[in-house]
């Protein structure tokens, strides 16, 4: 029983890095119908700017809630920065074309940001710096409750309640519902499409980043090849709760998170990454709008 | 120029270019020559669903890697014969590789067909990703070690007039991507291969026209599915060595540029890009040495990726053949 609990902690804790980063993928589709295979990618970059920019202010060594911070705000700002070039150069010229050109472009972003990647930060896995120290909080029915697991709920949380806030009681986010609506209506409402949609992309990437660091802070391993696995995990949680739902994204993170971390305990740790896949074929299969999702009937 | 439509002629003239230069040249050119048929197989096969169905496909490492493992196994466990006997049963194991890989792709997509654009891609790299992973858990495939020590063609000796390895292997492969070539070409001229068509075009329209558009798509992906299997077996066949770190993501990612490349819906198109694809590593590999041993080699495809996108979205040849530029005197070529 304290075993199942502690593996509950761990698997919401995992779960909550994939609802942050399946909600990117979300956003993005509810706004350009598009999958931005890229995402991934710079969340990937999101880990290596924090490493790097934790070594240039040489805060590597000094974990307190401050360093955390200002290492959050460094990244989220960093990522967003990188999606907005991503949206401008690669997928604004395409946004008229057919979805099968977008896509291609996003696979191409997404293998050109991971091998670029591996020529700059070297292929070698790098130590991520300790943000914040590891030590035990306290305890619930004898199991022990460490801060990073707190830190990371803690986090992610907080992101997802400003986003809420962002998408729902702000003018912003009116905006975003509504080109995500209907892009043509909106732009004839005065509503600046292309600037709704650079928001949106930021908006994403920087929890893509808030994500990184969390990964970073968990697993204290940080590669190129890093945004792969987990971006691919990330999107399988955005469709299995309902692809462009906000609460679909972070309903299935939680629950591939701690499906995952039962397959590991109870099954095989060799067919972790193919579990994902399993419940992404069969959710497209039985139900492909996904748990929040609303079924969309194809017209003329 | 028409006479190179004759598939027996096509063989011909291939077998005598590819082999004057091979012959002249040592194993290792050799090797790469015979990987310019595997390559044009891949490449021509997953062109048939991602150019001319119309469906993306990311999971094509996975059929080509059913295909390598079922020659590996047959090969391994049944005594192959020397001498001209060979050629009949590498045969008939590659068309045993294509059916099985065929029989899969049946199954793969009769579900996943069902689904569009971006998630049959994800859908289809899911799938490769699994056989993938099976093959790598399950020890009856050798697990991550693979299988090694595949036989190769044999010297044929006509009394005393000895035909080289790499020539008996080479005329294999002429054979079977000449067979490939055709048999998608004349596939495409035909009513089914119409139906395909279509299907990229319009498929709501397609499917008031009475084209049963699954059928039509399952049909693409079985047809493709068993090319990719006789590429995977003749791949097996000229590395003699297969493991599944070998058909990874990243086989299916240069399926893809092959066709993205070439043009989406273009024979030619698909094969000028399988030779690029299949040279460019080794041009990049004499290279290394002025790049501080980076391999520039998948930062140099996705930038042609998102420029070919950008700039030319129907690829380098669009929907054109090379021979409709040979035809001066006619000047509708579509």
């Amino acid at each position: 029983m304290e075993e199942l609990l502690q593996h509950l902690i761990n698997g919401l804790s995992l779960g909550s890095i994939y609802s942050l980063i399946a909600l990117g993928y979300t956003m993005v589709y509810g706004i350009l119908q598009m999958i931005n295979f890229a995402h991934s990618e710079v969340y990937m970059m999101g880990a290596f700017f924090a490493y790097y920019s934790a070594k240039l202010l040489k805060l590597e060594n000094s974990p307190s809630f401050t360093t955390l911070l200002i290492i959050l705000f460094i990244t989220m700002a960093m990522c967003s920065l990188l999606a907005l070039s991503i949206e401008k150069f690669a997928y604004r010229p395409l946004r008229k074309q057919p979805k099968l050109n977008v896509l291609i472009t996003a696979i191409g972003v997404s293998l050109f940001l991971q091998y670029v990647a591996q020529i700059i930060f070297g292929a070698d896995p790098k130590v991520f710096p300790t943000l914040i120290n590891d030590q035990l909080l306290f305890e619930v029915a004898g199991v022990p409750v460490k801060s990073f697991d707190v830190t990371i709920l803690g986090v992610s949380v907080t992101a997802m309640f400003a986003l809420h806030f962002l998408v729902y009681h702000t003018k912003l986010g009116q905006a975003m519902r509504a080109v995500s609506h209907s892009p043509a209506v909106a732009s004839i409402l005065g509503i600046n499409v292309s600037r709704t949609i650079a928001f949106t992309f930021v908006a994403g990437s920087s929890l893509a980043g808030i994500g990184s660091i969390l990964v970073g802070i968990k697993y204290q391993k940080i590669e190129p090849m890093m945004g792969t696995m987990i971006g691919l995990k990330a999107f399988v949680a955005a469709v299995l709760g309902g692809i462009g739902s906000i609460a679909g994204a972070v309903v299935g993170g939680l629950v591939l998170g701690v499906s995952e971390v039962l397959v590991v305990v109870y099954g095989s740790s060799q067919y972790r990454d193919a579990l994902a896949f399993g419940i992404l074929i069969f959710i497209l299969l039985f139900k492909p709008a996904g748990i929040f999702g609303k079924n969309t009937i194809e017209k003329v | 120029m028409k006479t190179f439509k004759i598939p027996i002629v096509a063989s011909l003239v291939i077998i005598l270019i590819a082999g004057s230069v091979g012959m002249l040249a040592n194993s290792y050119i050799q090797l790469i020559l015979l990987f310019l048929f595997v390559n044009s197989i891949m490449g021509m096969s997953l062109n048939l669903i991602n150019g001319y169905t119309g469906q993306f496909s990311l999971g094509h490492a996975g059929f080509i890697a059913i295909g390598a493992y079922f020659t590996s196994i047959i090969s391994t466990s049944v005594p192959f014969p020397s001498g001209l006997g060979a050629l009949p049963v590498a045969g008939f194991i590659t068309i045993g590789s294509g059916l099985v890989a065929g029989l899969v792709g049946y199954f793969v997509g009769l579900p996943s067909l069902r689904l569009k654009g971006d998630y049959l891609a994800i859908v289809t790299l899911g799938f490769g990703e699994i056989i993938r992973v099976s093959l790598n858990n399950i020890p009856f495939f050798g697990g991550a070690i693979g299988i090694s020590n595949i036989p190769s063609f044999p010297e044929l000796n006509f009394g005393g007039f000895i035909i080289d390895r790499f020539l008996v292997a080479l005329i294999f492969a002429t054979f079977w991507a000449v067979t490939c070539f055709f048999f998608i070409w004349r596939l495409l001229n035909s009513s089914p291969g119409r139906g395909f068509l279509s299907v990229r075009e319009d498929e709501i329209a397609a499917e008031a026209m009475g084209i049963n558009t699954t059928k039509m798509k399952v049909q693409a992906f079985v047809i493709s599915s068993f090319f990719a299997g006789v590429a995977g077996s003749l791949y097996a066949y000229f590395t003699n060595y297969v493991s599944p770190a070998s058909f990874t993501f990243l086989m299916s990612i240069d399926a893809v540029i092959m066709v993205v490349l070439g043009g989406m819906g273009s024979m030619t198109g698909c094969l000028a890009s399988a030779f690029f694809i299949t040279l460019l590593p080794e041009i990049l590999r004499s290279l290394k040495d002025y790049t501080y041993g980076i391999d520039l080699r998948m930062v140099i495809y996705s930038l042609a990726l998102i420029l070919i996108m950008i700039l030319r979205p129907q690829g380098l040849f669009g929907e054109k053949e090379i021979f409709h530029h040979w035809r001066k005197n006619d000047k509708s070529t579509t």
